[in-house]
């Protein structure tokens, strides 16, 4: 389980988390919904260190990330995969290179087994046969899905996707979160969404959080989030320009 | 009157940046360092890089070391040949080659090649969050980006620096010898007789310092980079900028440490 306690974070005179408190169950599907530039990514970075609070806890498994020492802080990285914004490929290998880094990184295993598992973890995501293609070759779609080989390649327990469909046309938004939902199942894994898309979350989410200026503001099952009365929530929802909400 | 003392301000403030960035690159070393030491080189990363910084840079360093041998041939024989000491020119050359504008002309050039490079692609990745993934995935970016650029950069200016002394002699030897008719026995002789090993050995040290700190100010600038494309490109001019003033002004140190 992964638990945010009181979490605040401040970029220079920029406030961006404000006393946030999150509960993510392990083997689910936890959703985190809100306005772009509103902190999502920040937080996603906390879960994984990457950036570390100001103040409060992020523990996972019982110890806390933001107390950890480099060393441990790798050990407790290597439960987690995780999808950037962009899929964050690295431009400089071919996508076998690419999803083959944390096998060759982490692991003993030969060659030719390192390879096998390449293969597999390409066939999963539905793109066999692209092995030897660079990044730059590859479109928005294709590149999220090897980014997605790669974050399963280690078979971590928690795997956090950072906009997963964004800028996707609808039915490779489908075909993605169609992805992550049988993936999901196929290895147990715990999921950690970041989405400004309502409609998806409600969909694949078990739980989805709303964050609003620096905290979880409505927490729960689609069909809680979906009844809601919060009126931010209710404008989030319709996407409509009137309530409280100030759009500029 | 306040025209001047904004002058000096924006003068101030820019001494300021400078030292307040040396300070972090300081910082920025120490942390190479320590990993430098406590973890195995990826040999393989380290190869990559030296063909980069070395092989690649060699026609650049081939030219500008023949031309700057050659002029400087030139202007020495304009210049002694006013007191007919013509057959110091090939010393001249041979001694402002190995211990000054070997080693800084050469890093130069690497600076305005691979630096620049290092800094506009680590801060690519940086931006586009490539430095982050390897992070997450357990893998220092120290040790794989870093690291390799260093380590490549101190052995292979120096390297460099041989090739460009080489040629500044064959350029000075061309221009004196051959186009100006200096007696080739005595510009030779005095070559032999004023230059020693050490020369050329504190240029090379001079050589290896310089590779340090221009890998390190690109790294360092690529690694610290913010602000999408138009941020890379700060990063880049930076880089260039920091690393061509640290390199003049060390080896003025060097030089006074060394000779
Ligand atoms: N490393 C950083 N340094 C300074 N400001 C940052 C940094 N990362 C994010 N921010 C700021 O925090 C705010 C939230 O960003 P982000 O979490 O990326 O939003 P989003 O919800 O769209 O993912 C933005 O205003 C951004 O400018
Ligand atoms: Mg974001």
């Amino acid at each position: 389980m992964i638990q945010l306690i009181d979490i605040h974070k401040s970029f220079k005179k920029q406030k961006v988390l404000d006393g946030l408190n999150l509960e993510i169950e392990d083997g689910k599907i936890t959703v985190i919904i809100g306005r772009s530039g509103g902190g999502k990514s920040v937080l996603l970075k906390h879960i994984i260190g990457l950036i570390k609070p100001d103040s409060g806890q992020v523990i996972v498994d019982g110890d806390d990330i933001a107390a950890m020492n480099e060393r441990q802080l790798n050990e407790t990285r290597k439960k987690f995969g995780m999808l950037f914004q962009e899929a964050a490929l690295f431009d400089s290998m071919n996508v076998e290179d690419n999803v083959a880094f944390p096998l060759r990184e982490h692991t003993k295993k030969k060659e030719r087994e390192i390879l096998e598992i390449v293969k597999d973890r390409l066939q999963a995501v539905g793109l066999p046969g692209v092995e030897k293609k660079m990044p730059s070759e590859l479109s928005g779609g294709m590149r999220k899905r090897v980014g997605l080989a790669r974050a399963i390649a280690l078979h971590p327990r928690i795997v956090l996707f950072d906009e997963p469909t964004t800028g996707l046309d609808p039915i490779m938004t489908e075909a993605i979160d169609k992805l992550i939902v049988d993936t999901q199942k196929m290895y147990n894994l715990t999921c950690i969404i970041i989405s400004h898309d309502i409609k998806s979350a409600l969909e694949m989410g078990d739980k989805v959080a709303m964050l609003y200026e620096g905290r979880i503001i409505e927490e729960g099952t689609p069909e809680k989030i979906n009844n809601s009365e919060n009126p931010i929530l209710r404008q989030f929802l319709s996407g409509s320009l009137e309530g409280p909400i100030s759009v500029i | 009157m306040n025209r001047l003392i904004q002058a000096i301000d924006r003068f101030g403030r820019s001494i300021l940046w400078y030292v307040e960035e040396m300070g972090r690159i300081s910082l920025f070393f120490i942390s190479a360092l320590s990993w430098l030491v406590r973890s195995p080189l990826k040999v393989r990363l380290v190869f990559k890089q030296m063909e980069f910084v070395g092989v690649k840079s060699i026609f650049v360093v081939v030219l500008t070391g023949t031309f700057t041998g050659m002029v400087m041939s030139l202007q020495g024989y304009y210049g002694f040949r006013l007191f007919s000491a013509e057959s110091l020119v090939g010393s001249t050359v041979a001694l402002g080659m190995t211990r000054e504008l070997g080693p800084v002309l050469t890093a130069l050039m690497v600076t305005a090649r691979a630096g620049s490079a290092m800094a506009a692609e680590l801060g690519t990745m940086k931006v586009t969050e490539q430095i982050d993934a390897l992070y997450v995935m357990a893998a220092n970016p120290i040790r794989h980006l870093i690291v390799p650029r260093v380590v490549a950069s101190i052995a292979m200016v120096p390297a460099l620096t041989i090739v460009s002394d080489f040629m500044g002699i064959m350029g000075g030897y061309f221009v004196g010898v051959k186009l100006l008719k200096i007696n080739e026995g005595i510009f030779l002789k005095n070559i032999y007789k004023l230059v020693g090993l050490d020369d050329i050995y504190n240029g090379l040290i001079k050589a290896a310092c310089f590779g340090l700190i221009l890998s390190l100010v690109g790294c360092y600038k690529g690694f610290t980079t913010y602000g999408g494309a138009e941020g890379v490109g700060r990063a880049t001019t930076e880089a260039v900028v920091i690393a061509s003033i640290s390199i003049l002004i060390s080896d003025y140190f060097l030089t006074a440490l060394m000779f």
